[in-house]
């Protein structure tokens, strides 16, 4: 039977405000257990919550970007359960009310095409401490540093279909917060974390099957295996006549497979209701307008530009855009070299795998935007080739040199487009290899063609590269025909 | 001088006739001789109370005037007392010093008062007999026999019983209004968000309300100016000014309306107190008040909705004693699941854990929308019948309590029986309106309260009628025998 992956995502992005949502505490990463913990955070009988007006513009200035229906109230509910690092015994969330209504989110697959994600909603609450279960003789400490984090959940619908797809997505929203400097989006800080419900059905069925929720996986790989994990897991399950159960599931990158946490029946009741420390709140038209006003230039229409303006495909142009660091570094590049494709080549290509080689985001890069433009500037002007291109950027990336003009004199890397000069090395290369030259000429035209390579090959690599390679090709038929 | 009101108080410190510490150390040793027989103090402060008389010495003496500086007061126990222990009368918070000031209390200790100690109450404040204590109940000094009310019982006790002039309370569903009732006091429950709740350990928290209790309405006017005011750290409070509670006294009753709504005369009420209402409405009326009848339909549905809002809030509010950071916890748990069910099961009191329960229950899946909100369809129902009568009236006049101070343990075998003692005052809390009760004569010997309910903030006007009527009777300076 032919199967088809239903999936839903509820992304938790950490609001970037200097202090908690409800408290006057800061939200700095890392800091001693306990030491960001106000009385409100510790839960100290007596002390109310007040929000945070930066976590409301936050939350909007999202809701604007996927053209959400903010709704002019929004009200905070209370999810009540017991948990040694859930202060209160419940947190400040929001339920029947979230501050972010119905919007969407186009992401753009590996194939180029665009497809668009219906996002549910979008609402507010607070993070949770921390249980550690380390180094506390069989008990456990709590640090309550990260209780009153605000939290933006954002929860699609089930308008995902593939692992991939769900990468996708979640990038496009981690690019998404990134633009708006809403979060950080430091995954391995659990900065933006993302749980995925996940269920199987035979193509063609219009009814969702049994959905399992994967919890908490911190990064964009884990993600993808989670998935595929998960769904074989239902796969398989369904196929030997079982049935898949609504539950929720815990994903071990270690053994790379997903194990029950609780099911359905063992689910908490929440008792969800209006928080009365909390009065609604009321977002007037006016400071939407005004947010909407000061919003920046956004992945999709960044896309979209760079695809008119460019002349991208859509494919480079959505990775180029992916986030706000990488555009602004490729718009530098083609500022530099006034060359759209080879810029967005090079940054996609010879610097990506560089970074990815050295672990380093592109505000890290060893190579700046302006030493690659000047660099791609001089395979325009035929200075050097392509391939020497590589090297002098090695070079660049190895800090041997200030520019790629200062390493190819230093290295004496420019390309040779003297005719003469050419020429004579040829006619080295065609004595050298006498024999294969008697084969040429005693050949089809077929065979020739084959050949040909080998003495370009020859040829360049007795310039070491330098020879201008069309020059050598005009050069070459000339002589071996002549 | 334990006779002295707050006024009187004021009067003689300013006049240099005795200081703040003479008068601190006469009460502390008037609490020490007196209290065991009522049990009101949970804990008595007498190191800091002296410190602090001295302090306010001090400061008279370099000048200062104002009226409440040096005078002695002390807290209900669920107002956060910094480095003392604030019980909420719970064993749950069994060893709990709270390491901030309410509001309330940062505010009374800048007037200048003194902090004799914390006061006796219901456990959590849930409660009209102030039975329900992890410290034992209080008695009520008119008959040490009977209860004083609750959940302000210690406060309502104390102050009758001349061990201090005023305290502070709170108010949920009456728990101001009916101990002052109950042992012939004059309090206060303010507008909803008037007072600050910071540091009010929360029942209900859409409810609860904090003011004072104390012999005259000049005494509550002189404490509910100190106590009320905006506080950013309460979301809930009211960010407008307050009104000179004082200057709103002397103003005359002449062109007065006041409604009495017949379903506070019905059923259910001992017509011996609806005489002695009656009689003070006569007495209004020739201050120049005029009378309406006017009806609060919906006030039928109040008790079952209270019984269902303030649970769930409860249930919710009262989850963070849960034995891991503060408080009681249980002797070697042998998992997490133990210690929260040893601790809350051994630190809560029968009466907090049947309204957690009732709470739990009405917020469940399923019952949410036939309990919760019902109940706050009904709660809007009767905040409209009040806005309606007071297009009509000024003031809503009615006894503060179906019946007499009952005996100690009498009500105990039917909770619901207790639950209806809170008919007449429930409502002003499920509305938000200020409401005030008063002294309205004696019935057998123990006191009768009169209770007057006004719109929104006009605390000053229920003042001014309570005090104008305290200028023309004498219910208010009568001393429980014995004290």
């Amino acid at each position: 039977m032919q199967w088809e992956t239903v999936i839903g995502l509820e992304i938790h992005a950490q609001l970037s405000t200097q202090s908690k949502i409800f408290s006057a505490s800061a939200t700095t990463f890392g800091a001693e257990p306990n030491t960001q913990a106000s009385l409100v955070d510790l839960g100290m009988p007596g002390t109310l919550p007040v929000l945070n007006a930066e976590a409301v513009r936050m939350a909007c200035q999202f809701g604007l970007a996927i053209d959400a229906e903010i709704a002019e109230r929004n009200v905070f509910a209370r999810k009540n359960y017991f948990y040694p690092d859930l202060p209160k015994g419940y947190q400040t969330s929001q339920m029947d009310q979230p501050i972010v209504g119905k919007g969407f989110l186009d992401i753009t697959l590996e194939d180029g095409t665009v497809k668009r994600i219906g996002i549910t909603r979008a609402h507010l609450e607070e993070d949770a401490g921390k249980s550690l279960h380390e180094d506390f003789h069989g008990m456990s400490g709590i640090d309550l540093n990260r209780a009153g984090t605000p939290l933006l959940e954002i929860v699609s619908e089930p308008d995902i279909r593939s692992a991939k797809e769900a990468v996708a997505y979640v990038k496009a929203i981690h690019a998404l917060v990134r633009y708006l400097g809403i979060c950080d989006g430091n995954m391995a800080e659990g900065s933006l974390r993302c749980d995925c419900n996940v269920s199987v059905r035979p193509v063609g069925q219009a009814e969702f099957g049994t959905r399992a929720e994967i919890k908490n996986v911190n990064s964009f790989r884990f993600i993808e295996k989670a998935i595929n994990h998960e769904v074989q897991r239902q796969i398989e399950l369904i196929e030997d006549g079982g049935k898949v159960v609504q539950e929720t599931r815990l994903y071990d990158p270690n053994k790379d497979q997903t194990r029950s946490m609780r099911s359905k029946e063992e689910a908490n009741d929440y008792r969800y209701f209006p928080c009365p420390d909390l009065l609604p709140v009321v977002i007037e038209r006016s400071f939407l307008d005004e947010l909407r006003t000061g919003l920046p230039e956004l992945p999709p229409q960044k896309r979209e530009r760079f695809e008119s303006q460019f002349g991208l495909s859509t494919y480079d142009a959505s990775v180029l855009s992916a986030s706000r660091e990488l555009a602004d570094y490729f718009e530098v590049v083609e500022k530099t070299c006034g060359d759209a494709k080879l810029s967005a080549n090079w940054v996609m290509g010879e610097l990506s795998s560089l970074l990815n080689k050295e672990g380093l985001e592109i505000e890290q890069s060893p190579v700046s935007a302006e030493q690659l433009g000047s660099l791609i500037l001089r395979i325009k002007d035929n200075t050097i080739s392509g391939k020497i291109a590589k090297m002098v950027f090695e070079a660049l990336a190895a800090g041997e040199g200030a520019s790629a003009d200062e390493i190819i004199e230093k290295k004496g890397l420019k390309q040779v487009t003297d005719s003469g000069a050419i020429e004579a090395m040829l006619d080295e290369v065609l004595a050298a290899n006498a024999e294969q030259v008697e084969q040429y000429r005693a050949s089809d035209e077929a065979k020739r063609g084959k050949m040909f390579g080998f003495f370009v090959g020859q040829a360049m690599k007795a310039s070491k590269g330098k020879a201008n390679p069309g020059q050598v090709n005009e050069l070459l038929k000339k002589k071996l025909e002549g | 001088m334990h006779q002295l009101t707050l006024a009187e108080i004021a009067r003689g410190l300013a006049d240099k006739q005795f200081s703040a510490e003479e008068l601190s150390r006469s009460l502390l040793a008037r609490i020490a001789q007196l209290d065991p027989q009522l049990n009101s103090f949970i804990t008595v402060t007498e190191d800091l109370a002296l410190e602090q008389a001295k302090a306010a010495d001090a400061r008279r003496a370099a000048g200062e005037n104002s009226p409440l500086l040096g005078a002695p007061i002390a807290h209900k126990d669920l107002f956060c007392t910094n480095g003392v222990l604030t019980s909420c009368g719970s064993k749950i918070l069994t060893g709990f010093k709270a390491p901030y000031d309410a509001t309330v209390v940062e505010k009374l200790k800048a007037a200048g008062t003194v902090t004799l100690g914390k006061l006796n109450m219901d456990e959590f404040a849930m409660g009209s007999a102030n039975e329900s204590s992890h410290y034992g109940p209080v008695k009520n000094p008119w008959d040490t026999s009977r209860v004083p009310g609750g959940s302000s019982g210690g406060s309502a006790a104390a102050v009758a019983a001349r061990l201090l002039p005023a305290a502070t309370g709170t108010d949920t569903g009456g728990s101001i209004r009916q101990p002052a009732a109950l042992t012939n006091l004059t309090g206060i429950k303010p507008t909803y968000g008037r007072v600050s709740r910071w540091g009010m350990i929360a029942y209900a928290s859409s409810l609860d309300q904090g003011g004072p209790l104390a012999r005259t309405a000049e005494d509550c006017a002189l404490l509910l100016g100190a106590m009320a005011g905006f506080d950013s750290k309460d979301s809930t409070s009211v960010d407008q000014p307050v009104d000179d509670y004082l200057a709103s006294l002397a103003q005359p009753l002449a062109g007065l309306r006041i409604g009495l709504p017949k379903e506070y005369f019905g059923a259910g009420l001992d017509a011996r107190i609806g005489e002695k209402v009656m009689a003070v409405v006569e007495e209004l009326k020739k201050l120049g008040a005029t009378v309406k009848d006017i009806s609060l339909p919906n006030m039928q549905h109040a008790i079952p909705a209270y019984y269902v809002i303030a649970p769930a809030e409860a249930s919710s509010n009262l989850s963070r004693f849960d034995g891991v950071r503060f408080g009681y916890r249980c002797e070697n748990p042998k998992d997490l699941q133990d210690l929260y069910k040893r601790s809350r099961g051994e630190g809560f009191g029968a009466e907090v854990k049947r309204r957690i329960m009732v709470g739990t229950y009405a917020l469940s899946a399923g019952y949410y929308d036939a309990y919760y909100i019902k109940a706050q369809q009904i709660r809007r129902l009767i905040k409209n019948d009040f806005v309606a009568a007071f297009k009509d009236v000024d003031v809503i006049l009615g006894p503060t309590t179906p019946n007499l101070a009952w005996k100690l343990g009498e009500k105990n075998a039917d909770p619901v029986s207790a639950y209806l003692e809170d008919i007449y005052t429930i409502t002003a809390n499920l509305a938000g309106i200020p409401g005030l009760s008063m002294p309205a004569g004696f019935v057998d010997g123990l006191p009768v309260g009169l209770q007057l309910l006004g719109n929104y903030f006009q605390e000053g006007r229920l003042l001014n009628v309570a005090h104008q009527y305290q200028q023309v009777s004498d219910w208010h300076k009568a001393t429980p025998a014995g004290f």
